[in-house]
């Protein structure tokens, strides 16, 4: 997350800037936490000690090939129109 | 051994170290062949962890692990794309999830509509779509599909107040109750059930205390990373084996026993759990989620006349009739049996839904090689 501004946080998805909600969030959250995006909305910060292992794992599935459905998945997270300010 | 590392886990050890164990407890069990253990997951992550991570290949004979009804589009009923369809013709613009455009309805889907000339836009988030809203006078129509995490979305911009043009044609569903119906199913195979992590982190895994206390099943929450399901796989055998039916949280990290209450209280606020039909399996009861009175005014089945019978002068496609999605869902088939799975029912002419979604069984398996243990790719070839 990297600023936020009336509950709505902008965050950076692999070098994509993105709007996110914080209507549903679980936790208290402030720009430098990472936040589990569910369809524009954080539902979940994600602890300290998950974000190595979560990187990692985007990471892979990023390089992962054009027919792999998880991976499709994150790169549909980058190709999503950003939501209007 | 080689499978296990050549598969890309980043610990290996750990991954070798579970799929022993649930070996072990599975040979333990020793069940005759013609009786395997039978277990559901209820979630589209977990099918396509087990599929791209070639999981089946490392699952011992003897354990069947079943994709239950987790794919929230392929669930969406046949006369609730006929409503969104309907709408459409009449002239009314609607925004909905990319999965929903190619779901079948009665004679059309959503796609059809639009090349037929309806206004339909596919919109990443229920943000988006309010946000389009705003930007033209004319009505818009959110088709919500999608399970309680998904529907907590759309209830938190109801609470925000969306512009007057817009409203909600929910097809949202409610999971736990359609447990309910799988395990009472005549003749089920299920001995117990992984249930979705990102569900359960809104829910928390109380949810299904209940449950357990009704059917004597137990329940395990996963994540959907490979190590998870295994690890989830493990205990939820564990507890299978021990006959020990109680819910157990494979997935402390995301999930606790009470979940995300505010996300329950903007989702309870808003929607409220009714009876309906999820497409191929049954009557759910609770298991679809409806506007409140309170929030009637952003309900499109109250807003417009939604005139259904247009599309019934036209007889569904001969293929439909075949079609065994319900039945694969229901975990009493698999896309090995579907006559049209591969051939007349393809991602790029699907004939049921679990072929649209990037979430349905025959979509994954299709995708995977139409099988879901293909060592060769798990052990990460290029296609």
């Amino acid at each position: 997350m990297i600023e936020i501004e009336d509950g709505v946080a902008t965050v950076d998805f692999f070098g994509v800037k993105r709007r996110v909600r914080l209507d549903v969030v679980d936790a208290p959250v402030a720009p430098g936490d990472y936040v589990l995006n569910h369809v524009g909305f954080a539902i979940r910060r994600i602890p300290a000690e998950e974000i190595a292992d979560t990187l990692a794992l985007y990471d892979e599935l990023l390089r992962s090939a054009s027919d792999d459905l998880l991976g499709n998945d994150v790169r549909g997270e980058l190709d999503a129109t950003e939501v209007p300010r | 051994m080689n499978d296990l590392e050549a598969m890309r886990f980043r610990d290996p050890v750990r991954a070798r170290a579970l799929a022993d164990a649930l070996t072990q407890l599975v040979r333990g069990a020793a069940r005759p062949p013609e009786r395997p253990l039978a277990v559901m997951h209820v979630c589209g992550s977990h099918e396509q962890a087990i599929a791209r991570f070639g999981l089946r290949a490392t699952f011992p004979e003897g354990l069947d692990v079943i994709m239950g009804p987790g794919c929230p589009v392929c669930v969406t009923d046949v006369p609730e794309v006929d409503e969104a369809v309907a709408l459409a013709r009449q002239g009314v613009r609607i925004a909905t999830y990319g999965d929903m455009l190619r779901v079948p309805g009665t004679s059309q889907s959503l796609a059809d509509a639009r090349a037929a000339g309806a206004t339909v836009d596919v919109v990443y988030s229920v943000t988006q779509a309010v946000e389009l809203a705003r930007t033209i006078d004319e009505e818009l129509v959110f088709f919500a599909s999608g399970f309680e995490t998904t529907a907590v979305a759309t209830a938190a911009v109801i609470l925000a107040g969306p512009p007057a043009n817009f409203s909600i044609l929910s097809a949202h569903k409610y999971i736990p109750p359609v447990m309910e119906i799988v395990a009472e199913m005549p003749g089920t195979r299920v001995e117990g059930f992984l249930a979705a992590g990102h569900a359960a982190t809104i829910t928390g895994w109380g949810v299904f205390t209940p449950f357990v206390a009704r059917h004597r099943v137990p329940v395990v929450v996963a994540g959907f990373e490979p190590l998870d399901v295994l690890a989830g796989l493990v205990r939820l055998v564990e507890l299978i084996v021990d006959g020990d039916a109680r819910v157990d949280n494979a997935y402390p990290r995301c999930v606790d026993e009470h979940g995300n209450r505010a996300a329950q209280a903007m989702l309870w606020q808003v929607f409220e759990p009714m009876g309906g039909r999820w497409r191929g399996i049954a009557h759910v009861p609770n298991g679809n989620l409806r506007l409140r009175d309170a929030h009637a005014r952003w309900d499109a089945r109250r807003r417009f006349k939604i005139d259904l019978a247009a599309l019934w002068d036209h007889a569904p496609p001969a293929l439909v009739q075949h079609c065994q999605c319900g039945d694969i869902m229901a975990g009493i088939s698999s896309p090995h049996a579907c006559s049209l799975f591969g051939t007349a029912c393809t991602p790029d002419a699907p004939v049921g839904a679990c072929m649209v979604s990037t979430e349905g069984t025959c979509r994954i398996w299709h995708q995977y090689g139409g099988r879901p243990d293909l060592r060769p790719r798990a052990a990460g070839a290029k296609p």
